[in-house]
């Protein structure tokens, strides 16, 4: 350093930048003629700003991208009215601090497991937000929620633990389609390829009915071998 | 060693553990291995299962640490750890000892007979004469497995407190919450009833006491033993006005206690030294770090490190989980830098599972090191920036730019923090159009412009020279002895970057400089550190070309499973993470768990060389030589 | 500000002409107006949820915007304690401490999944499974870590609670009502000294068992 001082101005010059900036910035909203103007809180949050940053929560809000997750949702089928969740129970053996816990329906005549879970408990408390449960779930049943305004008074919990069971958990999944909309897509998408096959498999039933001197030969050759 | 014949483990050491019938395989000795067998005789140096040699005779321990450190130029001790045993009767202690100028590390390890219930086992030799850097990691052996180590210079409890009960890390050791060895617990399904852990437990919290503890009458001292080597040798006024030199031991803290935790040191200048301890609550330890320093007026003379005030168990909770569970908990050590741990963990799996993830992954897993690895040196000038009495500005100007990678985290993984993107065999999620914008909108145009202008902030400004140039010396020769890894290594002239000493990943293919600089103080740290921000820009601008050619969607090698299974064996990986080395050391029995999951943390190793380099300096300058190593508290404390 | 005159100036109490002059209040609005905007954290990190609460207090977030304006790292000077990350046994007799030293009113927030209950790390031996076990809280955030705006959330619902406080029921301007918790001990594990009767008489049924 040559002379003494000449670091400390070149630093002020970068805080004087910044505060031109956000007027600059400010300037360039007003003077924006096109008349398509991004909401502020995307403006501000984008890589092309200079200015000023901040985005005044509550009164608006950082748009949540789709992978987001908070604590996870149980997806109800609105068009069966069903739980999708089959009580497999694979999401409770992912879960790395195992805070899912499952009760089985269980026929009350045959004593057999019915797929559908009697009781689904998640206990927020110790849920560490990975989403694995809803990453290895075979059924898209389970699924991360966006919902992260979840603070509460002791004395609106019992044990002041928010432990969500099945009744909190279950959301419709048109829910899931609006927060999850590309995930949604490709769920539709398998279920109409699935449901293609099914009718091509079923047409080719009907076809082989209709034609039983090939069925045989054709849809069973080891039993006539 | 006279033993070895009877010796169990000695006796058969081809039993291993876990494996059901076939004996473990030996490891193959490299070229320094058997040098070293042949200068040592074939009967002390024998192939340890899978990896590493076996030193039978433990007496001789410090003599094959020096043989390698002084002929083989094994001049660092990475990684120090033990594992239990259990149903071979022995504990193993594993070190792993590194060439500064590269290569793979050479393992050896030792075998004392475990002992019955809680108490000690037999000691083995302290190799902190011989690698400084085996300093804490011997005292966090002791702490978890009670494995004495003679001759080691304050061998006290680290990470938990003195007078606990038990030793954690012991396979026959179960915390109150106890529920099993293996997840998943049987109980969460399928008849889970949601129940409070407090409820099934006999004490109804996460607490266990010894039969016939009465807490009335117990007299805790969590921290005995810790300010009486620092008394040592200081003059201590007694109440009744004669003087004595005090001993190493209970009359210095009897008087340390008097004086109201200080002790008065009267030498010929009439100066009083007295003991601060700063932290654990302090706005300048970076968490949850406790330092005792000795002042004599505002130098400081000696310094002594109280650590464990976030000792979340990591290691023993990570031999339950599956290995899949592990990953976040991964993003958990180093919360700054969640994506580098991950990297760390699940290269080092994938090397025992032999799997390689797809060439989209590879990409992808570097870009996302590397971003983080921006964004982590960003945190950390800023922070070593307030410690400096630089409030807030150059912190906050910096936390915006943070912010903006970990939007891109967070749209990608779903996360800002605890991203949990790595997956065995490659990542969780490929990255969209949009997403890829934003990266190449950060990496081409934002990122570069606020590098330029941190450095215009900072770089010259004669405040930050003055108070930075000089401070914190550790010569390379000392850096090494004590392990020291990451930029600060680097800043004292040693070009040790694990991505090029033991390449891991697709690194190869970028052209990137490793910087090094020579001041090895605290302005050499922060320039390498922006030199760094520089060189992985570098990395990240040719990644996102190179990734073009890559298939869209192609993440994951393999089929995408829950139930992993790794085969038998033990492996160490590394990465290089922003604070400096990672290491894994994982040891799998065949099943679904692992068997032990060691982590050696670069910011807790680093803090062996605190003392060295802050004794002599005024205390604000302790501050900020602390900051200048960049610890996270969540990978010290572990 | 703006709420608050807005109310006052309607109020139909006030004569027309005078309602720009003179405001009304009752002296628990004014008090508790001033309280909610005036509340000091304490700077004190604990873990991952720590970066959280930076972010929070960083440009972005800009806490300052309800006037909780800065963070005193000296529990004197401080009105709430975020307990922002997880509390290990070791850490928690400082913890309790640092909350004796701070003047009432004062208030808690139990940050994140760890803070709350142990979190994913409850399992751990030397992790307490919930500060609430040894401090009153006033506001527990779900999440590992909670977003920055679930930490503003909480915050508002803070600033919700003290609004209803009323000044002829606060505790705090009354004799007796200073309570010290007695700080835990780390004896063979962490003890905490309100249950220590019971302890004793558990270990020594459990040693002639």
């Amino acid at each position: 350093m040559s002379l003494m001082g000449i670091g400390i101005l070149k630093g002020l010059g970068v805080t004087l930048r910044h505060f031109i900036d956000t007027y600059a910035e400010d300037l360039k909203y007003i003077l924006n003629k096109s008349g398509v103007q991004q909401p502020r809180p995307l403006r501000r949050q984008s890589p092309k700003n200079r200015g000023l940053v901040t985005v005044e929560y509550p009164k608006e809000r950082l748009p949540l991208p789709e992978n987001f997750r908070y604590i996870p949702f149980l997806v109800k089928d609105t068009q069966t009215n069903d739980d999708k969740c089959t009580s497999c129970g694979i999401c409770a053996k992912v879960c790395p601090p195992q805070c899912i816990w499952i009760v089985r329906t269980e026929d009350p005549v045959t004593k057999r497991p019915v797929p559908q879970p009697k009781q689904f408990y998640i206990d927020t408390t110790i849920c560490m937000n990975c989403g694995y449960c809803a990453e290895f779930c075979p059924f898209d049943a389970i699924k991360m929620d966006h919902n992260y305004e979840l603070s509460y008074y002791p004395e609106e919990q019992p044990h002041k633990r928010l432990i969500h069971d099945k009744h909190i958990l279950t959301k419709p999944d048109t829910y899931h389609a609006a927060i999850h909309p590309s995930d949604w897509q490709r769920e539709l998408a398998e279920k109409a390829a699935e449901e293609e096959k099914k009718r091509a498999a079923a047409e080719a039933k009907a076809k082989a009915a209709a034609n039983p001197a090939a069925a045989p030969s054709s849809t069973q050759p080891p039993a006539s071998a | 060693m006279s033993q070895t014949p009877t010796n169990p483990p000695a006796a058969k050491p081809a039993a291993g553990h876990g494996a059901k019938a076939a004996a473990p395989k030996l490891a193959v000795l490299t070229p320094e291995m058997q040098q070293l067998q042949q200068h040592f005789g074939e009967a002390l140096i024998t192939p340890a299962p899978f990896v590493g040699v076996l030193v039978n005779d433990k007496r001789r321990l410090v003599d094959v640490a020096r043989y390698l450190r002084d002929e083989l130029k094994y001049d660092s001790i990475t990684n120090l750890t033990a594992v239990d045993y259990i149903k071979e009767g022995y504990f193993e202690v594993v070190y792993q000892v590194q060439r500064s100028t590269g290569g793979e590390p050479l393992t050896f390890k030792a075998r004392v007979p475990r002992p019955q219930g809680n108490d000690l086992s037999e000691p083995l030799p302290s190799l902190t004469a011989v690698y400084a850097g085996a300093d804490f990691q011997e005292r966090e052996v002791y702490d978890m497995f009670g494995i004495p180590f003679e001759g080691h210079p304050d061998l006290r409890r680290i990470l938990l407190w003195e007078g606990f009960y038990g030793w954690p890390l012991r396979k026959d050791w179960h915390e109150p919450y106890y529920e099993g060895d293996t997840k998943p617990f049987e109980s969460r399904w399928p008849g889970g009833d949601h129940k409070l852990a407090e409820e099934r437990v006999p004490w109804e919290d996460n607490v266990n006491y010894p039969p016939g503890f009465d807490p009335l009458s117990f007299v805790a001292n969590p921290d005995a033993g810790l300010y009486d080597s620092m008394m040592h040798g200081v003059r201590v006024v007694q109440s009744d006005g004669s003087a004595l030199t005090t001993q190493q031991n209970g009359t210095a803290t009897a008087a340390a206690e008097r004086n109201g935790g200080a002790a008065t040191a009267l030498d010929e200048l009439q100066t009083d030294q007295i003991i601060v301890n700063m932290g654990p609550q302090h706005p300048s330890t970076h968490g949850v770090l406790r330092m005792v320093v000795k002042l004599d007026g505002e130098t400081v003379t000696d310094l002594k490190l109280a650590l464990g005030y976030l000792h979340r168990n990591h290691e023993k909770i990570g031999e339950r989980n599956t290995w899949l569970h592990n990953i976040p908990y991964t993003d958990r050590l180093d919360y700054i830098c969640g994506l580098a741990n991950e990297w760390g963990y699940v290269l080092t799996v994938e090397k025992m599972m032999g799997i390689k993830p797809t060439e989209r992954a590879e990409y992808l897993r570097v870009l996302m090191a590397e971003l983080t690895r921006i964004q982590s040196h960003f945190w950390a000038i800023g922070f070593l920036l307030n410690d400096l009495g630089a409030f807030y500005t150059p912190a906050l100007y910096f936390i915006t730019e943070r912010d903006l990678i970990l939007d891109l985290f967070e749209s990608v993984t779903g996360s800002r923090l605890m991203c949990n993107y790595f997956r065995f065999g490659g990542v969780a999620r490929d990255l969209t159009e949009a997403q890829l914008a934003h990266a190449k909108e950060l990496a081409f145009e934002r990122i570069p412009r606020k590098i330029d202008e941190l450095e215009a902030l900072l770089t010259d400004n004669e405040i930050v020279r003055a108070r930075t140039i000089g401070v914190g010396y550790l010569p390379a020769d000392r850096s090494i002895n004590y392990s020291l890894t990451g930029p600060c290594i680097r800043a004292a002239g040693v070009p040790y970057d694990i991505r090029r000493v033991d390449p891991y990943g697709i690194y190869d293919r970028f052209d990137f400089d490793i910087p090094v600089l020579y001041g090895a103080d605290v302005y050499d740290r922060y320039r390498v550190r922006v030199m760094e921000m520089r060189q992985s820009l570098r990395i990240v601008q040719q990644c996102l070309k190179q990734m073009e050619d890559t298939r869209w969607g192609d993440i994951q090698a393999g089929k995408k499973a829950y139930n992993h299974r790794v085969p038998a064996g033990q492996a160490y990986g590394r990465v290089e993470t922003p604070k400096g080395e990672l290491g894994f050391y994982l040891v799998s029995d065949g099943g679904q768990n692992a068997y032990r999951y060691h982590v050696r943390s670069s910011s807790f190793i680093n803090l062996n060389s605190l003392k060295e380099m802050v004794v002599g300096h005024k205390v604000a300058d302790a501050v900020v030589i602390l900051g200048s190593l960049d610890i996270v508290l969540g990978e010290v404390d572990r | 500000m703006t709420e608050l005159t807005a109310e006052l100036q309607n109020d139909p109490r006030v004569p027309e002409e005078l309602r720009n002059n003179v405001f009304i209040t009752t002296l628990d609005k004014i008090y508790n107006w001033g309280r909610k905007r005036s509340v000091w954290p304490m700077l004190f990190g604990l873990a991952c949820c720590a970066i959280e609460m930076i972010a929070t207090a960083a440009s972005r977030h800009d806490l300052a915007r309800f006037g909780w304006e800065l963070m005193r790292a000296s529990p004197r000077q401080a009105d709430l304690m975020i307990v922002s990350g997880t509390v290990t046994k070791k850490m928690v007799p400082q913890i309790v401490r640092l909350y004796n030293q701070m003047p009432e009113p004062r208030y808690v927030i139990a940050m994140g999944a760890c803070a709350t209950a142990g979190g994913p790390f409850k399992e751990g031996y030397n992790v307490v499974s919930g500060i609430d076990k040894f401090i009153p809280v006033d506001v527990y955030i779900t999440g590992c870590p909670p977003r920055p705006e679930a930490l503003l959330h909480s915050f508002l619902k803070l600033q919700e609670k003290i609004e209803k406080q009323s000044l002829r029921n606060v505790p705090w301007y009354r004799p007796g009502t200073d309570d010290i918790i007695p700080v835990p001990m780390l004896g063979p594990d962490l003890v905490d000294m309100r249950r220590a009767e019971a302890i004793r008489a558990k270990a020594a049924e459990s040693q002639n068992a």
